[in-house]
């Protein structure tokens, strides 16, 4: 594993991404950084793999894996149309990240846990969260996992060792450090991996994280999906750090970087990751180079901020692509097969939509459920009053 | 029953349970070998070792974050923060995280821990070592908040508040430490959330307090007795969920009613037990309910005796509202 004391190469020299202004450290962040030598890749341009890191997948592995990423794409595809025909109200997708969400969650173990920022449905589902439930959470319904009460994608599955979204950036982050550090102390064989992007690096949480995971050597997995951008603000304006990985040499913690568009890449450095926690050595950072090639979620157009040609090099880097020439090449893979791939997983989520568009709302009691354990009596006088008040209109009802 | 001060009551119920319940975990600055700055976990870390007595780095939202992370993996934390006007770095994981928990994740996740933290002033602690912040906590719904006022009461509560379901904020008024001396029932016992205790039987007007107020509370009533008003004293215990009944009936009797806090006057926990009374007794009451309390002002070193609602202030509300 390489590890963020090593300099970062070529990147001071390209200084193509900071801004002109002067107002920010002019490091660069080039989109090809992902061919900087400290970056972790396995695919390779012409679709091989470099055996000194291939993570050794089974061909049915990495089916099943192109079908997650498809069906991720598909969906963050699908559920924007829903929010523009106003039948959802808000997604926030993983457009371009699927490998480094879905590599990652991949070389979990079974019993590992992940704690989520957001963007991770694809682990959630990867982790057995029904395409059903996750719909449910769009539409907020009475089978919402969190029985609509937070927006759509904050979701949680706990029998998939799956923690809980929430909103505040950064809060996951030392709770993670906390459950791996409990399974620690029990001495029970499990890993946590924590997601968060590059803007959750400059929160308190990932500080504080960083700082007690490396005090006590927890076995966490930092897991930052370098995307770009926090919403409007490029990565340059989040650190003046070369790179994201480096900031574990602060808190004695090995960080590494990863093309994070490369599926054998992401879970090559998960795994190890993984192990080296599991061996007691303790926490990891991984940066995973990636790009958020749509806005930041369906409350944004990145056209304000966020000039096309940026966007290019990216789109020739899309992680679907990529391991859609490699199975092609070595398991064999068509167009067509691409279509009725892409057919059936149209139909299930048609179908899945559907579903929940006729699903009941939550009751109005529930608003008062989970607050406590059990109802005290404020809350029970609170409910009464709605119950027996006048009922609103629209929005929801 | 052996003699204890609150200190040393407390440091008996975390004892107690770290031995009854293995998932128990003490954690915080110098909570380990040094016992707490207040050394109420002296002598925790000889017993149970520093995988369950944990000093941390000096980092409140690091504490209380880390700590959420061990109650969702099934450990009961009982995170110290060394004085509540330090409680705030660590805000955001209790009123965004901490409290939603169960709420948000539809009951997938219910994530309790007990946050102990000394509170209060009157120690010559100037302000950042004296504020009373509990009605920002009362404010957030999932949250319960409890202040014990003697030692029975501070074991009973707190081994009630580990057991219980619900994330709990512990205050100690630190004011009476060690001021507070008295009986406490060894081994295993509880007081349970969300009673408030009638210390003292009265007929003309009900004072509402709790902590290290309910003393000066005492006090004023005494003096006031002297003068032929006869008070009740509900030291509430529980500040959130807060026992209402108890202070309804009693107003009921009474007509009348003081409410006594050291936090600032406004929005604090005072304005809700009036607004509730007006609620529930308004044509009960005989004279406007009155609080006696700090001052909009941040808590202050050389004039905190000015400040704290003491009894000489107390006394006077007392007799307004009795002859109003
Ligand atoms: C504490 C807090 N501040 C601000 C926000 C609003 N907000 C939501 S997402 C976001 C950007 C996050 O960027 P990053 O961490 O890089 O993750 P990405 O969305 O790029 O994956 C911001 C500012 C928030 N949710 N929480």
């Amino acid at each position: 594993m390489s590890t963020a004391t090593q300099p970062a190469s070529s990147l001071a020299s390209t200084a193509s991404g900071g801004s002109t202004d002067g107002s920010v450290h002019p490091v660069a962040r080039h989109p090809l950084d992902a061919h900087a030598p400290d970056v972790v890749r396995v695919l390779r341009d012409d679709g091989t793999l470099d055996p000194a890191n291939d993570p050794g997948l089974r061909s049915d592995e990495v089916l099943t894996l192109y079908r997650a990423m498809v069906r991720a794409r598909l969906l963050d595809e699908r559920l924007v149309l829903l929010q523009r025909q106003g039948r959802i109200g808000f997604h926030i997708g993983c457009l371009g990240e699927e490998a480094s969400i879905l590599g990652s969650a991949f070389a979990m173990r079974e019993n590992d846990w992940i704690f989520p920022c957001y963007r991770e449905f694809a682990a959630a589902l990867w982790r057995g969260m029904p395409l059903q439930r996750y719909v449910d959470n769009m539409f907020g319904n009475t089978n919402d996992p969190v029985k609509g009460r937070q927006m759509p994608d904050h979701y949680t599955w706990k029998r998939g060792k799956f923690g809980s979204v929430s909103s505040p950036i950064g809060t996951q982050i030392t709770q993670a450090v906390g459950f791996a550090w409990a399974a620690k102390i029990r001495k029970e064989d499990l890993t946590a991996l924590v997601y968060f992007g590059d803007g959750a690096t400059s929160s308190n949480e990932f500080h504080n994280g960083m700082n007690f995971a490396g005090v006590f050597k927890t076995p966490v997995v930092f897991f930052c999906r370098n995307n770009g951008w926090a919403i409007s603000v490029p990565t340059e304006r989040q650190t003046a750090s070369e790179t994201f990985a480096q900031k574990g040499v602060a808190y004695g913690v090995p960080g590494v970087r990863c093309d994070g568009n490369d599926l054998f890449a992401v879970i090559k450095v998960t795994r190890d990751a993984v192990a080296r926690a599991a061996r007691g050595e303790g926490p990891t950072i991984i940066e995973a180079l990636t790009y958020r090639l749509s806005g930041h979620s369906t409350s944004d157009d990145p056209k304000a901020y966020r000039p096309e040609a940026g966007v290019d090099p990216w789109k020739k880097l899309d992680p679907i692509p990529r391991l859609r020439r490699y199975i092609e090449r070595t398991i064999g893979w068509t167009d067509a097969q691409d279509k009725e791939l892409e057919a059936e997983l149209d139909a299930e989520l048609k179908a899945a939509i559907a579903v929940s568009e006729k699903t009941a709302l939550p009751s109005l009691e529930s608003m008062f459920e989970d607050v406590f354990g059990e109802l005290p009596w404020h809350l029970q006088e609170q409910r009464d009053e709605l119950l027996r008040g006048p009922r609103a209109k629209g929005h929801g009802h | 029953m052996p003699q204890m001060n609150m200190v040393q009551a407390i440091n008996d119920a975390l004892r107690h349970e770290m031995r009854r319940d293995q998932r128990v975990v003490v954690l915080g600055e110098d909570v380990g070998k040094v016992g707490g700055v207040f050394r109420v976990t002296q002598g925790l870390f000889d017993e149970f070792g520093d995988d369950r007595v944990i000093d941390t780095p000096l980092s409140e939202g690091g504490i209380i974050g880390t700590a959420i992370g061990m109650a969702l993996y099934g450990l009961v934390p009982v995170p110290e923060i060394q004085f509540s006007d330090f409680i705030f770095p660590a805000y955001d994981q209790i009123v965004s995280e901490l409290a939603k928990y169960r709420y948000r994740s539809g009951g997938e996740y219910p994530a309790k821990l007990v946050i102990r933290t000394p509170t209060g002033g009157g120690i010559r602690g100037g302000h950042y070592h004296s504020q009373s912040p509990e009605a920002q906590f009362i404010h957030v719904a999932g949250l319960k908040v409890v202040c014990p006022s003697n030692p029975a009461d501070a074991k009973g509560l707190l081994l009630a508040s580990i057991r219980d379901p619900d994330p709990v904020l512990f205050f100690e008024p630190k004011r009476i430490y060690r001021a507070a001396k008295g009986e406490v029932p060894e081994g295993d016992f509880t007081v349970p959330l969300g009673k408030a205790s009638v210390v003292r039987k009265g007929q003309n007007v009900t004072i509402v307090v709790w902590g290290a107020m309910l003393y000066e509370a005492l006090e004023a009533a005494n003096q006031a007795a002297a003068q032929g008003i006869d008070c009740e004293v509900i030291d509430l215990r529980t500040l959130w969920p807060l026992d209402i009944e108890t202070i309804i009936t009693s107003v009921k009797k009474t007509g009348r009613v003081v409410v006594v806090h050291e936090a600032p006057k406004s929005c604090g926990l005072g304005g809700e037990i009036v607004a509730l009374i007006n609620e529930k007794a308004f044509l009960h009451l005989e004279a406007p309910p009155k609080r006696v309390t700090g001052f909009d002002t941040p808590f202050p070193y050389t004039l905190e005796m000015e400040y704290l609602p003491l009894s000489h202030r107390i006394l006077p509300a007392i007799i307004e509202t009795a002859r109003y």
